[in-house]
């Protein structure tokens, strides 16, 4: 296969070389660990061939907070290099390099997980079932998403990292203008963990429909299982557009097609139509769980049942019909002409509509309420004003005309970020720190989340409000660096100060992962917050089979209702039955490696060896057709033991809640 | 607790910052021509209304927080059930309604208008400027006045300019923000673009849609200047500069950085980028970098291949397409 040894490992840089020594020692430190430890045979049972979804929600987390990690990094260095006109720190192509990875790692593999985490672990249990539709495919859709997002991260010390930008615009991305495979790893990555993510959008799809307790009609089901309900239904819809794209546009680059290429025919413009009919509806499946998550926390801590349900679910539902409608509005300077650019300008700003009912929603869920200042609540209160700059200037891109004046300069980047940092990561913080103790059994110290809180907060808006003025004084994106007279100078210093801080503020929830996990008060009540839906009717942290007996459902807010009339939360021993719950399996795990061998292996563009080792997928696909084992039942005196440990627990807890 | 009363004031100083941009002297609210003053009348007009809804939600946000705040004396209240309001949610709904209406018939008004030559100017005779862009420079080709420059752009005050854009490579995107707004350039598409500079200045031009390793310094510079001035310098190049020659075009062409040239004749007589027939100029193993080098594929119709020697496959697909575009805003689409 002629293999270039010498050009396999990126070398000439000190900070990759360090990197490259860091990543080292991390995998030998973790090897030597758990061989210490003598814990492998219980990473392996435990973890690796789990199918519970509560813990491949925590693994997608976990994920979700190395990515952060990862992304950030990529942020900070974007953030040091243009601090000062004529920065030094960082030369043209690293820059493209980490911008371009920052991206792709911020979206696909920070917030999907994060959100498909919460998802996993939360979903079931608001709706009363025992696990997701598909035990089995959900560990498969983890372990490829893992797989991906390893196969993507490895590039900048092995082959190269993609450079072309996130939304790998062809022709640049084509082999006419990157001759290198650093794209190849965009291509195939993203390629493999969107498989996992769209199996993910079925797999809950059927859980939702068909796995709710008895009672609880769609019209009575939390708000975050709805919004995961319509966002699985965008994966459903979306995701196969990028199955596609990505699939030509690995045929262009490794195959010599002509889908998307400058010559033999090709059409650069595809690509751009085919990455925003999947780009476009992306942002909002990121977006809509979290939405979710505010309803439930905005309501828990107001005490109070959410202002307008029924609007809000039609909202939802009307804001997903239309993400698939407005992708024209990421180029209306490409010409298409002036009417196209008109339906898509009117597209867009409708969306401004239901996201609007939204926000008055929230507005008056809190009022008459009982606002507690929990860390959870302050991530949502800090959402609403932030986000709604983040989307009156959205309305503002929008305005076609007006956008050929903001297209792709700094104002735009400050308006997405102004939306899915808001949107996005003050969610899932506010979801982690409500949820936390109902995933670990204990609380995240709220005196160090006020910290992180505070500085994150403050850091945001420090980053990225100049970028708006910057943007308006024509600040172009992506540019690795500016002149002194360009005046961009003391803006771009304040906004780097800002990301120091916010990182600060990242860290702060770090540390707090790590000190709560050694010293917050494991003996909690199993309802900390006195909160309002069914996950919080079982033991904290919770049961494999999260519940002896499924609770049945009269109300929307059901668990609320269940402490208020005292009725359907205590059970007789009698009532319980055997559970049936799905077995272990290995496979997801090995089909994930084996698919990221195979990858890595069309990466490097030995075509032969990798179609070899795709053969080694459809062996699994092959033992997973013939695999007849059933699962397994919990027999009455196991659960009768279980339940007993937890409910007996709960005297003298006192309420984490005044 | 007290705490988070600080933060709706604080935030709702933002905007206020935001929109303090209008007097500042920042490039996109200080038009130098018809094209950018009508852009920023639309702009101006949004903020109005975005400032409104800001005071509205801030206002609200404040008022509802602050007011129902947990308080160790309203221990024992207990928030009453309430499910909604059809009425306030007709309200909230129609109210983004009548925004979104009031935003969209400037906006589509606009839209039509900027596709045209700017009002006051139908009278005027536009003059045509081809502009291609390459891997990291602006190529600008007057077929009126027969000469060539790069990376800056000599205009007539008070003349529209039609700018007919391409690219002979990446997609790029051209601006003068202080002139009007952007649009892409394409290979073996055109796209047209009308601007005017209504005051004789430099305006900087450049790249926004980010092309590799060279895009931070593609920029180029508009020079505005009265008739007689810009026909001396018309002629003047016509009578100094150097000839331009295809071999010299194509090494024009390879990813470089260049300053200021001039020719006095442009590179139109022999390719137009635009045209959708027109061959491939790239140069992918001038793109190497530091990653694992990938396999680069023969283009079928790159004008290094020999006369005759074109994919025949390729060049159905080319006409086929080419068919379908008549009616289409730019060729190709």
């Amino acid at each position: 296969m002629g293999i270039k040894w010498d050009r396999f490992f990126i070398t000439g840089d000190p900070l990759i070389l360090g990197s490259q020594i860091a990543i080292l020692l991390t995998m030998i430190g973790i090897v030597v660990l758990v061989s210490y430890l003598k814990k492998w045979k219980w990473l392996w049972t435990e973890w690796l061939t789990t199918v519970d979804h509560k813990r491949i929600g925590i693994m997608y987390i976990l994920v979700g907070v190395l990515m952060f990690f990862r992304g950030g990094i990529d942020g900070l260095l974007m953030k040091a290099q243009t601090a000062t006109p004529d920065g030094q720190l960082l030369d043209a192509q690293h820059y493209n390099e980490v911008f371009t990875t920052h991206g792709v790692v911020m979206i696909l593999f920070m917030a999907m997980p994060f959100l498909i985490g919460i998802m996993n672990v939360i979903v079931p249990l608001q709706i009363g079932a025992r696990d997701v539709a598909f035990p089995q495919l959900n560990a498969l859709s983890f372990w490829l998403t893992f797989s991906g997002a390893m196969l993507f991260n490895i590039s900048f010390v092995i082959g190269g990292s993609p450079d072309a930008g996130w939304t790998a615009y062809f022709p640049l991305a084509g082999k006419e203008f990157s001759p290198g495979i650093g794209n190849n790893f965009y291509a195939v990555a993203i390629q493999i963990a969107g498989i996992g993510t769209l199996m993910t959008g079925i797999n809950f799809i059927v859980t939702i429909l068909k796995m709710r307790a008895k009672g609880m009609t769609l019209m009575k089901m939390p708000m975050f299982s709805w919004t995961s309900f319509v966002t699985s239904i965008i994966i459903a819809a979306s995701f196969p557009i990028l199955t596609v794209a990505l699939a030509l546009m690995t045929f262009d680059r490794i195959f010599g097609t002509h889908f998307f290429t400058l010559s033999g025919g090709g059409m650069d413009m595809m690509w751009v139509n085919l990455f925003w009919l999947w780009g476009h509806p992306e942002v909002y499946i990121v977006v809509l769980p979290a939405f979710g998550m505010f309803s439930e926390v905005i309501s828990t801590f107001s005490r109070k049942t959410l202002f307008g349900y029924k609007s809000m679910v039609g909202s939802i539902v009307g804001i997903a019909i239309l993400s698939m409608l407005v992708w024209v509005h990421h180029f209306f300077t490409m010409g298409a002409g002036p009417g196209v650019n008109s339906i898509f300008s009117i597209t867009t700003m409708m969306i401004a509509i239901p996201t609007g009912v939204k926000m008055f929603n929230w507005l008056f869920t809190m009022r008459k309420g009982r606002i507690q200042f929990t860390t959870a609540m302050l991530w949502a209160l800090a959402f609403v004003p932030c986000f709604l700059i983040g989307g009156i200037t959205g309305v503002m891109l929008a305005m076609g005309a007006a956008d050929y004046q903001y297209h792709n300069t700094l104002f735009l980047v400050a308006h997405f970020h102004y939306v899915l940092i808001p949107g996005v990561v003050f969610a899932v913080f506010a979801g982690l720190y409500y949820w936390w103790p109902k995933m670990f059994g204990h609380m995240l110290n709220e005196k160090l989340g006020k910290l992180h809180f505070w500085l994150f907060v403050i850091g945001f808006n420090m980053t990225f409000m100049p970028m708006f003025f910057l943007g308006l004084n024509g600040a172009v994106r992506r540019a690795y660096t500016y002149s002194a007279e360009s005046g961009f100078g003391p803006l771009m210093l304040v906004s780097a100060i800002g990301a120091g801080i916010l990182a600060i503020g990242f860290a702060f929830f770090c540390y707090n992962i790590y000190w709560s996990a050694r010293y917050a008060d494991r003996n909690i009540s199993s309802d900390p917050w006195d909160a309002r839906t069914l996950e919080w009717a079982t033991a904290s942290p919770v049961q494999f089979y999260n519940f002896a007996k499924i609770p049945e459902v009269t109300s929307l807010d059901a668990f609320w209702y269940m402490k208020k009339k005292n009725k359907g939360l205590k059970f007789s021993n009698d009532e319980l039955e055997e559970i049936h719950m799905p077995s272990n399996s290995g496979l997801p795990f090995i089909m994930s490696i084996v698919f990221g061998i195979s990858g890595f292996l069309l990466v490097f563009e030995w075509k032969i060896a990798a179609l070899v080792a795709a053969l080694g997928i459809l062996i699994c696909l092959a033992i997973r057709s013939f695999d007849y084992n059933d699962g397994y039942h919990v027999p009455v005196d196991e659960i009768k033991e279980i339940e007993y440990g937890w409910q007996n627990k709960e005297k003298g807890v006192e309420k984490h809640v005044n | 607790m007290f705490k988070k009363n600080h933060l709706a004031p604080l935030l709702a100083l933002l905007p206020v910052l935001l929109l303090s941009g209008c007097d500042s002297n920042m490039v996109v609210f200080e038009p130098k021509g018809p094209v950018a003053r009508e852009i920023l009348g639309l702009i101006n007009w949004s903020l109005v209304f975005m400032l409104l809804i800001v005071v509205v939600v801030f206002g609200l946000f404040g008022y509802i927080v602050w007011k129902y705040r947990a308080r160790p004396d309203n221990k024992d209240y207990e928030p009453p059930e309430e499910h909604g309001s059809t009425k306030l949610e007709i309200i909230w709904t129609a109210i983004p309604i009548l925004i979104v209406i009031a935003l969209t018939i400037p906006t589509v008004n606009t839209i039509y208008k900027l596709e045209k030559v700017p009002e006051g100017y139908e009278n005027k005779k536009p003059i045509t400027i081809n502009v291609t862009s390459a891997d990291w420079k602006w190529i600008f080709s007057y077929p009126e006045q027969g000469i060539e420059t790069v990376n800056y752009v000599n205009i007539p005050v008070g003349t529209p300019v039609k700018f007919k854009l391409t690219s002979a490579g990446t997609m790029q995107s051209f601006w003068v923000p202080a002139l009007g707004g952007q649009k892409y350039t394409m290979n073996k598409m055109e796209t047209q673009l009308y601007l005017v500079a209504d005051h004789p200045g430099e305006y900087l031009g450049k790249n926004t849609n980010f092309n590799g390793k060279g895009y931070a310094d593609m920029e180029f510079t508009v020079e505005s200047k009265s008739q007689q001035a810009f026909d001396k310098w018309v002629k003047d190049v016509k009578k100094t500069a150097p000839k331009l020659t295809e071999k010299k075009y194509i090494d024009l062409l390879k990813p470089t950085h260049l300053g200021r040239l001039t020719f006095s004749n442009n590179h139109l007589a022999w390719v137009n980028h635009g045209d959708m027939n027109s061959k491939t100029y790239t140069f992918p193993e001038l793109y190497r970098n530091h990653d694992y080098p990938g396999q680069i594929f023969k283009q079928p119709d790159n004008q290094k291949n020999k006369a005759g020697k074109t994919d025949d496959k390729s060049m159905d697909m080319n006409m086929k397409m080419d068919g379908h575009s008549n009616g289409g805003e730019h060729n190709g689409h």
